[in-house]
């Protein structure tokens, strides 16, 4: 288990937006060789908050897909601050069934601060494009492997992170809905959002005790202060999430066993109580 | 004749929420909340609670909705000793969520946002999964994505399809990212019955937003919305809030999304059982190989005069 134990939640979620952290390119860039960029939807546009392309990751060829956030306000722009659209939810689609043809694992970065708000994103079936991807990658039949690398805003994210393994950077946080909208919902009080986060359990090491995720990548030190080691770790953390899910895809019957092991991690997800019958 | 055509709705109101939107009146009148026109209450329980002059689809709750499609003594209700737990210890101020969930239900008279089961129309066998708005909102928490997981999976076994009637705010944000996941775990539990080729009817109804409209509602084989109903992933306040634009009259609603090629139908509720009488007996004959032939004998004598053969 890593160590950072003195950070607060609220402590994380400063980390995990931090502008010089690395984004998804970056480790596309770092991991990857011959990385080709696939853009649009063939339907409206391309949306450059959500990126996608094929690549070679040390010797196996994969699809990326990934939320890219910019560095600076220009890229910010371009990038919708990371917030993808309808259009980028459904390239992922198209690109993910582009994956499933040619039998590429699929590697998703996901860094988004939450789903766009505009009225337009509305027009265009945001909720839909969203529902779609959640569908498509329930039974996607090839191994996927989902890392949180910054933020994984609610829906948004949840439009990459459905995988047969979801892994988080150390310090990045993952939230049904970010702690300054948590705390203006349930706290009625926006600047009541450090306390937010904590309640919210939204930090790594919280969701892993959940067994809502699989895996911690560790940052030490935190990855703005250090990219390239913590996008090595993250390679190798890839690394050994797929050649299981591989070894698994080898087996005898070894499609079916992939998509089974998925139905039944996603199948026991939930807390309740029972009272007797009546 | 379809059974189903004859027969008026049978509707037997029950005990609502209590915050008078919901409740059935006690009165003799009810006002409708968009118009303002009165109503006589027998009638508008009459004409399934629309209002008889602008059409306003009342909210309702959700065992009224079931009284309204279900065969007489036909629904058996399922998983209902399920409850609320409290995964995240989550507390604002002196109120847990714990307490918040007991005094809720209690206020609203139901356990929890969702009640499912199994129920009849004209004879026709159809599992349910029926969302009510008085249970905090509807949010989708751990005990909504259980019942509607495990509705799915009778479904399955039963070879029967899948009716979700949902209005809901999104996700039950007390449960953190366990909420969050039951869009993921519930969208899951759809694709076994896609595999087993049984349809999932999903009906929209006022107002349904977030998680749930980005989740099982909207990739269901025939999506299905009232009129009127207010449907979006983001709610139009935040909209507005970020934006600093005032929305237009008529956005998010369920003839919005049918005009922005959203959503299949809007279906007024007096035509929901004649609707889905229709679609579940479609979507059962298209399960069967080849269609039964009614009036066969004379064509099939010709095609094994001509040594072809039409048997299938």
């Amino acid at each position: 288990m890593p160590a950072n134990t003195t950070m607060t939640p609220w402590d994380r979620v400063t980390v995990a937006r931090h502008p010089q952290r690395p984004r998804a390119l970056d480790f596309v860039g770092d991991l990857c060789d011959d990385f080709i960029e696939l853009h649009g939807d063939r339907q409206l546009s391309d949306d450059r908050a959500l990126i996608g392309g094929v690549a070679t990751f040390r010797g196996r060829s994969i699809m990326v897909l990934g939320n890219q956030k910019g560095r600076n306000t220009r890229e910010n722009l371009e990038r919708n601050f990371g917030m993808a659209r309808p259009q980028g939810y459904r390239k992922a689609l198209r690109l993910m069934r582009h994956a499933e043809k040619f039998r590429l694992p699929l590697i998703n970065f996901i860094d988004i601060p939450g789903a766009d708000p505009g009225p337009t994103s509305e027009e265009h079936g945001q909720a839909m494009a969203i529902a779609d991807n959640i569908h498509a990658l329930a039974d996607l039949e090839v191994p996927t492997i989902a890392i949180v690398i910054g933020e994984g805003g609610s829906g948004g994210a949840l439009a990459l992170g459905v995988a047969d393994r979801v892994l988080m950077l150390e310090n990045s946080v993952y939230t049904v809905a970010s702690p300054e909208a948590s705390a203006s919902i349930l706290w009625k009080d926006a600047t009541q959002a450090p306390a937010a986060a904590a309640a919210m359990r939204i930090t790594a090491p919280e969701l892993l005790d959940f067994e809502l995720i699989d895996a911690i990548i560790a940052e030490s030190p935190p990855a703005h202060e250090d990219t390239a080691k913590a996008i090595a770790a993250t390679g190798d953390a890839i690394e050994q999430h797929l050649s299981e899910l591989e070894d698994v895809l080898a087996g005898e019957y070894g499609l079916q066993t992939l998509l089974d092991l998925r139905y039944q991690k996603y199948r026991k997800i939930g807390r309740w109580q029972e009272t007797s019958k009546p | 004749m379809r059974e189903i055509f004859r027969r008026q709705p049978k509707f037997r109101p029950t005990s609502g929420g209590d915050d008078g939107r919901l409740q059935v009146p006690d009165d003799l009148w009810v006002k409708c909340p968009k118009c303002q026109e009165l109503s006589y209450t027998k009638e508008h329980l009459r004409a399934l609670r629309v209002c008889h002059r602008c059409g306003y689809h009342y909210r309702i709750p959700a065992i009224d909705r079931i009284a309204m499609l279900a065969d007489e003594d036909s629904f058996t209700e399922w998983d209902n000793e399920l409850r609320t737990a409290d995964p995240l210890g989550f507390r604002v101020g002196d109120e847990s969520y714990q307490d918040k969930a007991v005094s809720t239900a209690s206020k609203a008279g139901i356990p929890e946002a969702v009640v499912s089961g199994l129920l009849a129309i004209g004879g026709r066998p159809l599992a349910v999964v029926v969302t009510d708005f008085a249970f905090m909102g509807a949010s989708m928490g751990s005990v909504y994505g259980e019942k509607l997981t495990r509705a799915c999976e009778r479904a399955v076994e039963r070879e029967i399809p899948l009716l979700t009637v949902s209005c809901s705010g999104g996700a039950r944000m007390q449960e953190g990212l366990f909420s969050l996941l039951q869009m993921a775990k519930t969208t899951t539990a759809l694709t076994r019955l896609g595999h087993a080729r049984l349809p999932h009817f999903s009906l929209l109804t006022d107002p349904c937003y977030g998680g749930v409209t980005a989740s099982y509602a909207t990739v269901a084989d025939v999506v299905m919305a009232e009129p009127g109903a207010r449907i979006g992933f983001a709610g139009p306040r935040v909209i507005e809030q970020v934006t600093r634009q005032k929305l237009p009259e008529g956005f998010q609603t369920a003839e919005f999304l049918l005009e922005h090629g959203l959503i299949d139908t809007v279906v007024p509720r007096g035509d929901l059982l004649t609707t889905l009488a229709i679609l579940i007996d479609f979507y059962q004959n298209a399960r069967n190989p080849r269609p039964a032939r009614e009036t066969a004998p004379a064509e099939l004598a010709h095609s094994t005069a001509n040594g072809t053969s039409d048997a299938g």
